[in-house]
């Protein structure tokens, strides 16, 4: 799923200053998964933002609503209910519903509530990892199905960089070093063998470094 | 300037047991301070961010909740869910520049204690000494 946080409130506030009717627009994808944008999120981020304009000495209604997605036409099509109703759209969802929302409705005001930080998954109850860097060549048929990409720091493709200690990363000592990882648990798989072999040099502009992305189905266009 | 304070308390149906007992004459003729309004719950752990926030909104001076201690809580883990919630909306208050200690979470044990009654006193006291809340819609 995609892992947001929601910004500090001061960056909020200041985004929505003179704004007099706020929605507060919940997404219930990965957000709602990942407990940073959902609907319960966004009525608490509602009430805190009641809280700080009253504190600012101003006043605004903020309401809330949800999407099923942010990241479908039909879903943000159905913004059409609050049409007139709102001078600005607080989002709760990742970027993505965001940039959705500012492509779809030319002439309306969207701001970001979130920090949209990685795809990832829930290591433990209220604990996300980064697993995917979504760099459009997945290797981890090579690797044990351990990311190479998005889990070592330096994203290094032929093994690690020698500097992990206890086999933990030397960038973050927090973070256990995915090559060392990938090595015990190729042994482990009785695959230690392969990682003999050098990967061949990466192309990146799938990476998003050959500019934005995008993909066609010719089988599900209409 | 004379102010009295406007305080929530929100506790579970355990901790507050004997505090309800007719109709709060028993926590009144113990001298539990009058301006606080107690709201009585199945368990602390059903509390929600929004309800503490609510509060504020409606025009709380204080806020603070008393669930079970963390090691015995009727519920297992009740109080510590209520009281992670309560650490999470004073982060918020603190980012919104208000004293987070408007917000308090006070584990106690079960029944009508001297501590029941001296949470109550200690929130009063601090809350005087903070004075009116920040989010002043009162006047509203
Ligand atoms: S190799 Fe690329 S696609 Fe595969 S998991 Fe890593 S970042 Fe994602
Ligand atoms: S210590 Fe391991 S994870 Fe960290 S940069 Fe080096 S190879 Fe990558």
């Amino acid at each position: 799923m995609i892992v947001a946080e929601r910004k500090p409130l001061a960056e909020i506030l200041k985004m929505v200053q003179g704004c007099k009717r706020i929605l507060v627009l919940a997404c219930k994808g990965c957000v709602t998964v990942c407990s940073a944008g959902g609907e319960r999120e966004a009525e608490i981020l509602a009430s805190l933002v009641r809280l700080g304009l009253q504190k600012e000495g101003t006043n605004a209604e903020v309401n809330t609503a949800s999407l099923v997605r942010q990241c479908d036409k039909e879903y943000i099509d159905s913004l059409d209910q609050y049409k007139g109703q709102y001078d600005a759209i607080l989002s709760t969802a990742c970027g993505v519903g965001v940039n959705f929302i500012a492509n779809l409705r030319p002439t309306e005001h969207v701001y970001p509530a979130l920090n949209t930080t990685f795809f990832g998954g829930s290591a433990e109850q209220g604990i996300w990892k980064e697993m995917c860097a979504g760099c459009g060549h997945c290797v981890l048929h090579f690797t044990g199905g351990l990311c190479p990409v998005a889990r070592c720091a330096k994203s290094l493709m032929n093994g690690p960089c020698g500097g992990s200690v206890n086999g933990r990363c030397e960038i973050n000592a927090e973070t256990d070093c995915v090559w060392q990882m990938i090595y015990d648990r190729m042994g482990r798989l009785e695959r230690q063998q392969e990682l003999t072999a050098s990967a061949p040099i990466r192309d990146w502009s799938t990476a998003g470094h050959g500019g934005p992305r995008k993909r066609v189905r010719e089988d599900l266009t209409v | 300037m004379n102010f009295t304070p406007d305080i929530r308390l929100f506790t579970c149906h355990y901790a507050s047991q004997q505090s309800c007992a007719e109709g709060g004459t028993v926590l009144r003729g113990l001298n539990f301070p009058a301006n606080i309004t107690l709201t009585r719950l199945v368990c602390t752990g059903r509390l929600e961010e929004t309800d503490l926030l609510k509060a504020f909104e409606d025009g709380a001076d204080g806020v603070y909740v008393v669930g079970c201690p963390t090691d015995s809580c009727h519920n297992v883990k009740g109080s510590q869910r209520a009281a992670k919630r309560v650490a999470s909306v004073q982060k918020a208050l603190a980012e919104l520049d208000v004293e987070p200690e408007r917000l308090r979470m006070y584990h106690l044990e079960r029944g009508l204690h001297p501590e029941f009654i001296a949470a109550g006193e200690e929130m009063d006291a601090l809350i005087r000494r903070l004075g009116p809340s920040p989010f002043c819609r009162k006047a509203a």
